[in-house]
Order: C-alpha cells, then sequence, then structure tokens
C-alpha cells in the first residue's frame, strides 16, 4: 500500500520469524514511522489523528453503555437515567458518549474545511476524498440513529420528523414514500421495534465507519499528504519521517483538543443537547420546536429553506452529495488557497454561510429567518456548483514557493546554507 | 503557521471578553415572553457545588409542599444521605423513609397478593399519584410532572439579536454555565403576578409570566414562604422564610436531584484538566525541541 519501501529490520530471531510470514510490523514501520510527510504541515493537520481518536472513544464508551442499556420504549429512557445515577462513573461515560459525539463532528467539520481550503481533494486525493464524504454521511447515519436512543422527547419526535421526509416520494410515486416509511419504522408509527432496530443499526455503523476509515488511510498513503503550500514532496529535505516529527505535533493537537472535550465533559455536560431530551418520549404530546442537535442544523435549514418538502429533501441530500464531485468542480491550477487571492474570499464567506445556515437551523421556520436560510442556501450550492468552477478560471494564483523547503525557509531554502542543517537527518 | 494560529486565537478570545463585558445581564427567555434572569446559584459555573445546607432546606420545602402532588421517583432515600448532595444523618433519612405517607408497593406475598410497606433506604421517592390518570383525575385535568429531572429537562433560550448569540455562548461557555433550568424554575416559583387586564384566564388557572403561554394549572404554593426553617427557634440566624428563599432553595435541591453527581463530576474535571494541561505543555515543548533543528 505504500509509496515507498520500509526499512524494517526485525531485531530479534522471533520478529524475524514473524516477519516472513506475517508482515505486519514492516508494514506497521513504513506506514506510521518511516512514513514521510511534508515538514510544512500545520496545526489544522492534527486533525485526521483528533478523529481517530474520537471514533475510538466512541466505540469504547459506547460499548460500556451497551452493557447497561435497554433498547426498549419502556426502558430505554429510564435505563440512560440509571446509566447516570446509579451505575460507577456512568455519569462520565455517558457524558463522553454524548459529548464525544459532539466533538467528533467539531473536529469533522475543521477536517472538512481544512481540506477544501487547502485544495487536498484535488488530484491526486479524488479518491481519498470521497472516501472521506462517505465516512461524513455514515457519521450522521450513526449520530442520528444514536439520538434516538435516549428515547426522550427530542429523540422520538427527531426520529418522527426525519423518518417522515422519506413519504415525500409519495409526491412521485403515490404510496411508495409511505411504504418505505413503514418499513424504516417497522410499523404505523415511530415505537419501540423503531428504537430496537436503530439501536441494533447504531452498533453497526461505527464498524463501517473503521472498514471506511482504514481505506480512507490507505488512500492517504498512497498519494501521501497534501500541505499548506499545496507541493508535492519532491525531494528529501522536503519531508519528515511521521515518526517522531508527525507524532509530536499529532500529539499536542490531540491534547490540545482534549482540553475541550474535557471541559464539556466534566463542566458542561448538557450544554450542546437539548432539555425536552430529559422528558420520556411521548408519542401525545408534540414538542413546540422539534430541531435536531447543533451538527445537523445547517442541513435542516437547507431542508426547510426550499418550499415544496420533496424539493427541501432532495436539497439536503443534493447539500452533502456535492461534496463528492468537488475534485472535479474545482478548476484551479493551484490546490492551496493560501495563493488564491479571489477564492480565499468566497471560502470565507462559505465558511460564515455554513454556521448562519446553523443559526438559522434552530430557529422557528417564518419570516424573516426563512429568507434569510434560502439566501444562505442559495451560495452554499453556488459556492460549488459556480464559484469553483469559474473562479478557478478567471483567478491569476500568486506566485508559489519553489518547493515545501522554501516554503518553511523562504525563498532560496534548500539550497544555501540553512539547507544543509535541515537536510542533515536523511543526507547524512 | 503555529505563531499566527495561537495569535488569532488570543486575538478570538480577547473579542469574545470584550463583548461579554460589553453585554448587560443577559436577558434569556423561557417561553413566557417575559425575561428570565441569572440567578447566582452556588452550583453554577466551573467553581460551582452544592451548599449542602441550601439542600436540606430545599428538602424541607419539597417535602413539606411540593411532595403533595409531585413525585421524585429517580431518587432514592438512600441517596439523601449520600456525599454531594443534601448529606443528612442516614438514620435520620431511615426514618423519613418509614415515614413517608407514600408506601411502596411490595409483593406478592406468600398468598400471592400484592401489599403495601412503608419505605426503605433502597427505595424511591414516591409522590401520591400512582399512576398519571390517578393524578389528572385529583388535579381537575392537569398532570403534575414527577420533579427527578425537571432543572435539567427545562431551559432558557437568548433573545439577544444574532450578533450577540456569539458572546452570550462564549461566557457560557468559558464560565461552564449552564444552569438555565435552575433560572427557569425559581422564575417559575416566583412568576405569580396580577393577571393583567384583558388576558383571558381559563377556570382553575392562574397567571404564570414565567410559564409558556402564561397559563399554569399549579398556583402560588410558595407565597409568603410557607416553609419556616426556624422553627420557632429563638436563636435561629439561617436564612429567613420568603417566597424567594423557598423558591431558590426547593430549586436547588432539585437541580440535585436531576443531577446528583455535580460536586464529584466537577472535582474529577480539574484533576482532568491539570492532568490534560500538564501533559500538552510538556507535549508542546517535546515537540519544540524535536523540530527545532527544522524551523
Amino acid at each position: 500500500m505504500s509509496s515507498h519501501e520500509s526499512n524494517y529490520q526485525p531485531t530479534s530471531r522471533m520478529g524475524k520469524w514473524f516477519d516472513e510470514r506475517l508482515p505486519v510490523g514492516r508494514m506497521m514501520h513504513g506506514q506510521f514511522i518511516e512514513f514521510p510527510t511534508p515538514r510544512n504541515l500545520n496545526y489544522w493537520w492534527t486533525f485526521g489523528g483528533i478523529l481517530t481518536f474520537c471514533l475510538v472513544a466512541q466505540l469504547v464508551t459506547g460499548i460500556v453503555l451497551a452493557m447497561h442499556y435497554q433498547p426498549s420504549a419502556a426502558e430505554a429512557f429510564n435505563s440512560v437515567d440509571h446509566i447516570r445515577r446509579n451505575v460507577n462513573y456512568g455519569w462520565m461515560i455517558q457524558a463522553m458518549h454524548a459529548v464525544g459525539a459532539s466533538m467528533f463532528f467539531v473536529a469533522v467539520y475543521i477536517h472538512i474545511f481544512r481540506g477544501l481550503y487547502y485544495g487536498s481533494y484535488k488530484a491526486p486525493r479524488e479518491i481519498l476524498w470521497i472516501l472521506g464524504v462517505f465516512i461524513f454521511l455514515a457519521m450522521m447515519a450513526t449520530a442520528f440513529m444514536g439520538y434516538a436512543l435516549p428515547w426522550g422527547q427530542m429523540s422520538f419526535w427527531g426520529v418522527t420528523v426525519i423518518t417522515n421526509l422519506f413519504s415525500s416520494i409519495d409526491s412521485i410515486i403515490p404510496g411508495v414514500g409511505t411504504a418505505i416509511v413503514e418499513w424504516l419504522w417497522g410499523g404505523y408509527s415511530v415505537s419501540g421495534t423503531t428504537l430496537n432496530r436503530f439501536f441494533s443499526l447504531h452498533y453497526l455503523l461505527p464498524f463501517v465507519i473503521v472498514g471506511l476509515v482504514a481505506l480512507h488511510i490507505w488512500a492517504l498513503h498512497v498519494a501521501g499528504q497534501n500541505n499548506p503550500a499545496g507541493l508535492d514532496i519532491k525531494t528529501k529535505s522536503d519531508q519528515v519521517p511521521m515518526y517522531p516529527y508527525a507524532v509530536a505535533k499529532d500529539a499536542v493537537g490531540l491534547f490540545a483538543f482534549l482540553l475541550v472535550f474535557a471541559w464539556f465533559v466534566f463542566f458542561l455536560p448538557d450544554y450542546l443537547g437539548h432539555a425536552d431530551n430529559f422528558i420520556e418520549a411521548d408519542p401525545l404530546v408534540t414538542p413546540p420546536h422539534i430541531v435536531p442537535e447543533w451538527y445537523f442544523l445547517p442541513f435542516y435549514a437547507i431542508l426547510r429553506a426550499i418550499p415544496s418538502k420533496l424539493g427541501g429533501v432532495i436539497a439536503m441530500f443534493a447539500s452533502i452529495a456535492v461534496l463528492a464531485f468537488v475534485p472535479w468542480l474545482d478548476t484551479a491550477r493551484v490546490r492551496s488557497a493560501k495563493y488564491r487571492p479571489i477564492f480565499k474570499w468566497f471560502f470565507w464567506a462559505f465558511v460564515f454561510s455554513c454556521f448562519a445556515l446553523g443559526y438559522l437551523g434552530a430557529l422557528p421556520a417564518e419570516e424573516p429567518y426563512v429568507t434569510y436560510a434560502r439566501i444562505f442556501t442559495a451560495y452554499y450550492f453556488a459556492f460549488f456548483l459556480i464559484i469553483m468552477p469559474i473562479v478557478g478560471i478567471i483567478e491569476t494564483p500568486k506566485k508559489l514557493p519553489g518547493s515545501i523547503t522554501e516554503d518553511v525557509l523562504g525563498p532560496g531554502g534548500g539550497k544555501g546554507a540553512t539547507a544543509g542543517a535541515a537536510a542533515s537527518p536523511e543526507t547524512r | 503557521m503555529t505563531k499566527t494560529l495561537t495569535k488569532s486565537l488570543g486575538l478570538a478570545a480577547m473579542a469574545a471578553v470584550a463583548g461579554v463585558l460589553a453585554v448587560s445581564p443577559a436577558q434569556a427567555a423561557g417561553g413566557g415572553g417575559h425575561p428570565i434572569a441569572h440567578q447566582p446559584w452556588s452550583y453554577a459555573g466551573m467553581f460551582g457545588h452544592y451548599d449542602k445546607d441550601q439542600l436540606q432546606r430545599g428538602f424541607r420545602v419539597y417535602k413539606e409542599v411540593c411532595a403533595a402532588c409531585h413525585g421524585l421517583s429517580r431518587v432514592y432515600f438512600r441517596n439523601l444521605a449520600e456525599p454531594g448532595g443534601p448529606e443528612f444523618d442516614e438514620e435520620a433519612v431511615k426514618a423519613l423513609a418509614a415515614e413517608w405517607p407514600n408506601q411502596i408497593t411490595d409483593g406478592p406475598n406468600d398468598e400471592g397478593a400484592m401489599f403495601q410497606r412503608p419505605a426503605r433506604l433502597s427505595d424511591r421517592i414516591l409522590g401520591p399519584y400512582k399512576n398519571a390518570n390517578e393524578a389528572r383525575a385529583a388535579q381537575n385535568g392537569a398532570l403534575p410532572p414527577d420533579l427527578s429531572l425537571i432543572t435539567r429537562a427545562r431551559n432558557t433560550h437568548n433573545d439577544a439579536p444574532w450578533y450577540l448569540h456569539v458572546f452570550l455562548m462564549a461566557r457560557d461557555v468559558f464560565t461552564g454555565y449552564q444552569e438555565g433550568g435552575s433560572n427557569y424554575l425559581y422564575a417559575l416559583l416566583t412568576g405569580y403576578h396580577e393577571t393583567p387586564a384583558g388576558f383571558e384566564l381559563s377556570e382553575g388557572m392562574n397567571y404564570n409570566v414565567a410559564f409558556p403561554g402564561n397559563q399554569i394549572a399549579m398556583p402560588n404554593v410558595l407565597d409568603g414562604g410557607p416553609v419556616d426553617y426556624a422553627d420557632g427557634q429563638e436563636k435561629y440566624d439561617g436564612p429567613k422564610a420568603s417566597l424567594e428563599q423557598n423558591a431558590a432553595d426547593v430549586t436547588a435541591f432539585l437541580a440535585w436531584a436531576a443531577d446528583p453527581s455535580l460536586n464529584e463530576r466537577k472535582q474529577t474535571g480539574w484533576l482532568v484538566m491539570l492532568y490534560l494541561l500538564i501533559t500538552t505543555l510538556l507535549l508542546y515543548f517535546g515537540k519544540k525541541r524535536i523540530w527545532s533543528k527544522y524551523h
């Protein structure tokens, strides 16, 4: 799976014997110790490692929670409350899992924005990027089903609203939408049956994500990492081995991230959730405002911005699907927005729109919010479908550094006296 | 890049602080159309912890007033004696449980019949009604909710203009403040006002400024401060009974009932933060050394 040979040398006879039969140590050594990384990576590149941590943390806390959780309409809410009150450190495990979902999305959004800014989707990283879109989709499905499990009012009504979206297919082929919805529910309404299958899928999908992540990392290790300059590694002085350089930086990023994570777990465990989810699900009482978790709000705003139900559903799914086409929508000759004076502004306007859509998604669907949501929705799609292709053609990129080494050391770097010291670890 | 990142983060933090300072005391709302003020809860914020005496007073208010209609069924009697709560003496709680008017249905016994018995430490604190239907029948159609999770099941929201939102959120996040539910409950308990002219109040309902829709079935039960903590003692120098005092105390007690691990949580939190901060710094300086020949 690699673009370079591993210099792995087993030191013991046992190691040598094993290496000849299953060279897993050789692979790990080649891919995670010697693996060449660009020397100009900044801290935004630590989010890949942070996301891996998030996935593992969700798996571990989730497996422990599943030991105490009961996926039935009668007991789900009680069992989550029981975990918080009576299970040893249950309050901590439950908060880590609930806050962990939010932190997972914080990290993935930063990771996606980073990829968009530095052009990490451009050749030869298209497959890597598309795998990322699939991971994002699987994360959304997992988070959505996970949110159903505490069986509070928002769980129940969130599931009702979102699963009902499929009934919009009725406006194309009458009956088919309803049939799909009833098939999803396992009945004629959201019930304990729905909860039970959501629990099953919520336990399954994270392992699908693990598989997708393995492919994502594989693709990354074939193409190599992009970097803030958007240049390829050309010489030995452009790169540093993953260990200890990238690992040391990833560790700093991860622990800084954990500070934020822990702050929410220990001081604000309820802050990112909704109070209504502390009321047990009641099919007879509809909450006044049904809102999804914060990380779905921009997509919820897009859904509600479109006047027709089916149109809204299509727009919502399209807003994610469009990401998969980004490698071909962007016509720029350079990767990094650092060297794209026009695109840069459109990028930050896009970030602003995503926040604005998130803010509007939490507000009731009434004027003037709907109009604003329409404007930002229009910009969301225009960014990908109009700005990316056109700006890439009309824009003159700024002068790129000659190499990654020059990006770090300035013009002439890598040739003069400073380069000798920098390049020494490899040349010596 | 590191420097610019730290710099921009620093600037963002400074801007956030400046913004927070510029904002007058936050006006939050709870759906009743009236502002709901932040209260100085002992357990609010990153250094907050429950005030044991207040929780004990609050339990008295619950027992003497609220328990007439509301259950507390997710809380066990034993919890009342546990650390981080009201920390009543265990023997006193045993006696309390034994005298609790709403007994436990147990059984079946050897004859196959269910029977009523006094509560023990390991039992839940039950309200007067066996189920929602019995409650509604007794309460003119209204359902007094179980109070075990009430402060976490309610919240306020900001009515501030959109550009202030980020600062108000930043203030809550940086101070570790998530006590909207307590603020709402206190506002509700102290929110019984004269019905304004022109407001049509349904039969048997009461006007309340904090409650969504402003009509609530629950009467102004804490009017005048019915729970006198002094108990006629001459030397008593604790808080005087008043509507506000009773309301604040019972709110604090119910906040504990909903979140009994708060003290332990925040205590553990500081140890975790300290560990993470030191490790982050060590890793950062280690990283600087490792990279020194590359910059």
